[in-house]
């Protein structure tokens, strides 16, 4: 091969190459890097002596880790059911031919564009009892009126839900309408000549033809769930005291806060392990029905 | 007759409902931020302005001081357009790239390649602090603008790189195939082929990266500090300060000001956000 052309394959193959490498090596090294620091005796800095298990003990049997597992199990369960059901309702009535879709799409869906620390900044208001609903109510003459959900510690996550549905419901409610848009318009017109009314078109055509959508909604809502930070950061700072405090909370609080690296990379590993189960099976099912449309084609 | 007319008006009376919930915080930011703070104390946040007050942005803008600093919040403004700009626009086009290798110049392990990256999107990232720290340090980085850019154009890859390749896949392979009996290259088909090919795949990839860069929280606190944090750290920290004596007129203007530019992006962007959501999840 004359140089000049070997040149040119050299810099094609590192322009290729370069920003696939990273990428990848991002993802698999970096998981690797952390899962090793996570096996050290690391504190304020990282130091590669051997600890075991020993972080993971530790972190599994601390109080914060144990609160905010029975916190994410709540707001979790919550967040994802009740988003998706208002994202469908939404969905569903948008498609029934209204005037001022654009409208109405435009303002379920503009909280996906709205920074998680704005939400929980400006919901922290709203909840605060001497500022928002509660100051609000009791300024009608109802002096008697109790709504502050962030200073309560049994009520707090709450609070985190609905903030939380409230950004995310959009998005529940964008990916239905896309499949509702996406059902075969013979499909219903063969319904409709058996005679079957809009409730039964709903619950036997049409929501068993949009089930792929149905997962995506909810692995991406949970996935979503298992990672919220910034929400609670700004929302409740994961109090009072740690009531309302979540494992992506935890993992920092270890981190930075406390100067356990070690600690707070076993707790970070078993956050990656939570959201891998939601999300490996999900990633298999998607590639292979990409491959089975593929051999299709 | 009446039946339908009933559930008509069932069906718009809850959308009505919906959006006081959806759109009930946005006009409480976009009232507080000309109302004074003993209006707020006095009234609720949920109230018409007593008296407009014009005067919160320009005091927020530049004068309000954050932990020490009265520089307003329009230093922390500029850092935030300092990261998102370059770091959208690198991001983008290595992901265009990217996918262009994956769609288009099929090899040996792509499919795994392709696969390990998607993984990359649902990472969380409490698992590469601690690497990101270290290589910052290394780097020099450490609370640096650049180094945001770096974290988020690596980071990003996943992102942008899922989102061209699957636009990619639907390019007509004979297409190629005739480019490069012509003699066409790697990058002379990339640049005369896909490219042209490819501006609504990059106006989407690119308003999602902007959106998602400007908004994050995390690496932004955690590797930068004082005056050199983008404005998502900052609202933190300015919430945090003032909590002794909250001011909220000045904190609404300052919030305002920082859900600004996305809020217009997806305004104005709103068809190619959506694309870009349901692009995923429906085919």
């Amino acid at each position: 091969m004359p140089p000049r052309r070997l040149l040119g394959e050299g810099i094609r193959s590192i322009v290729m190459w370069a920003p696939l490498v990273v990428s990848c090596a991002y993802v698999v090294l970096f998981s690797l890097w952390t899962t090793a620091v996570s096996l050290t005796r690391s504190t304020l800095l990282p130091d590669y002596s051997w600890a075991g298990w020993r972080n993971y003990t530790v972190v599994l049997n601390s109080r914060n880790w144990q609160v905010a597992y029975a916190n994410l199990a709540i707001y979790g369960t919550l967040f994802v059911v009740l988003a998706t059901a208002v994202g469908l309702l939404l969905a569903v009535l948008i498609d029934q031919r209204i005037r001022g879709e654009n409208v109405f799409r435009t303002i379920f869906l503009y909280p996906i564009a709205v920074s998680f620390v704005v939400t929980g900044t400006v919901w922290g208001w709203l909840f605060n009892p001497s500022i928002g609903l509660q100051k609000l109510v009791q300024g009608w003459g109802w002096t008697g009126f109790r709504f502050g959900w962030t200073i309560d510690r049994d009520l707090a996550i709450y609070a985190i839900v609905v903030a939380a549905i409230w950004h995310g419901s959009g998005f529940a409610m964008a990916l239905f309408l896309a499949g509702l848009r996406s059902v075969d318009a013979d499909l219903l017109k063969a319904a409709q000549i058996d005679g079957a009314g809009p409730w039964r078109t709903y619950t036997r055509v049409v929501l068993p033809t949009i089930g792929p959508i149905f997962v995506s909604v909810l692995v991406m809502l949970l996935q979503f769930a298992i990672k919220t930070y910034d929400l609670v950061v700004a929302l409740t700072a994961g109090g009072p005291g740690i009531s309302s405090t979540l494992p992506a909370l935890v993992v920092y609080d270890f981190m930075f806060q406390r100067g356990e690296l070690g600690r707070g990379s076993a707790a970070a590993v078993m956050l990656l392990a939570s959201l891998a189960v939601v999300v490996l099976p999900y990633s298999a099912f998607r590639l292979w029905q990409n491959r089975r449309r593929f051999a299709r084609v | 007759m009446s039946e339908s007319r009933l559930a008509r008006g069932l069906i718009y009376g809850t959308l009505l409902v919906f959006s006081l919930f959806y759109l009930l915080p946005l006009v409480v930011v976009m009232l507080n931020a000309v109302r004074s703070t003993a209006d707020i104390n006095h009234n609720s946040v949920i109230a018409w302005p007593a008296a407009v007050v014009w005067g919160n942005f320009a005091e927020t803008w530049s004068r309000y001081c954050i932990a020490e600093h009265c520089t307003g919040i329009r230093p922390y403004l500029i850092n935030s357009l300092l990261m998102v700009i370059p770091a959208t626009i690198i991001s983008t086009l290595l992901g265009a790239l990217n996918g262009y290798s994956l769609a288009l110049w099929r090899f040996r392990g792509d499919g795994i390649i392709f696969f390990v990256m998607t993984l990359g999107v649902f990472l969380p990232q409490q698992m590469n602090l601690v690497p990101w720290a270290i290589v910052l340090r290394d780097l020099g980085l450490f609370n640096t603008i650049s180094g945001l850019v770096l974290i988020h154009v690596v980071q990003g890859m996943s992102f942008t790189t899922l989102f061209c390749r699957n636009y990619y896949v639907s390019i007509p392979p004979d297409l190629l195939k005739a480019a490069r009996i012509d003699g066409a290259g790697f990058f002379r088909i990339f640049w005369r082929i896909v490219l042209p090919l490819s501006p609504p795949i990059l106006v989407v990839t690119a308003i999602w990266q902007f959106t998602g860069i400007w908004n994050e929280f995390l690496f932004g606190v955690t590797f930068s500090a004082g005056q050199n944090q983008p404005i998502t750290a900052a609202l933190i920290a300015l919430a945090v300060h003032v909590s002794e004596a909250p001011q909220y007129g000045l904190q609404s203007a300052a919030v305002l000001m920082a859900a600004a530019p996305t809020l217009l992006v997806y305004l104005f962007g709103g068809r190619y956000f959506v694309r870009g959501l349901t692009s995923g999840a429906v085919k």
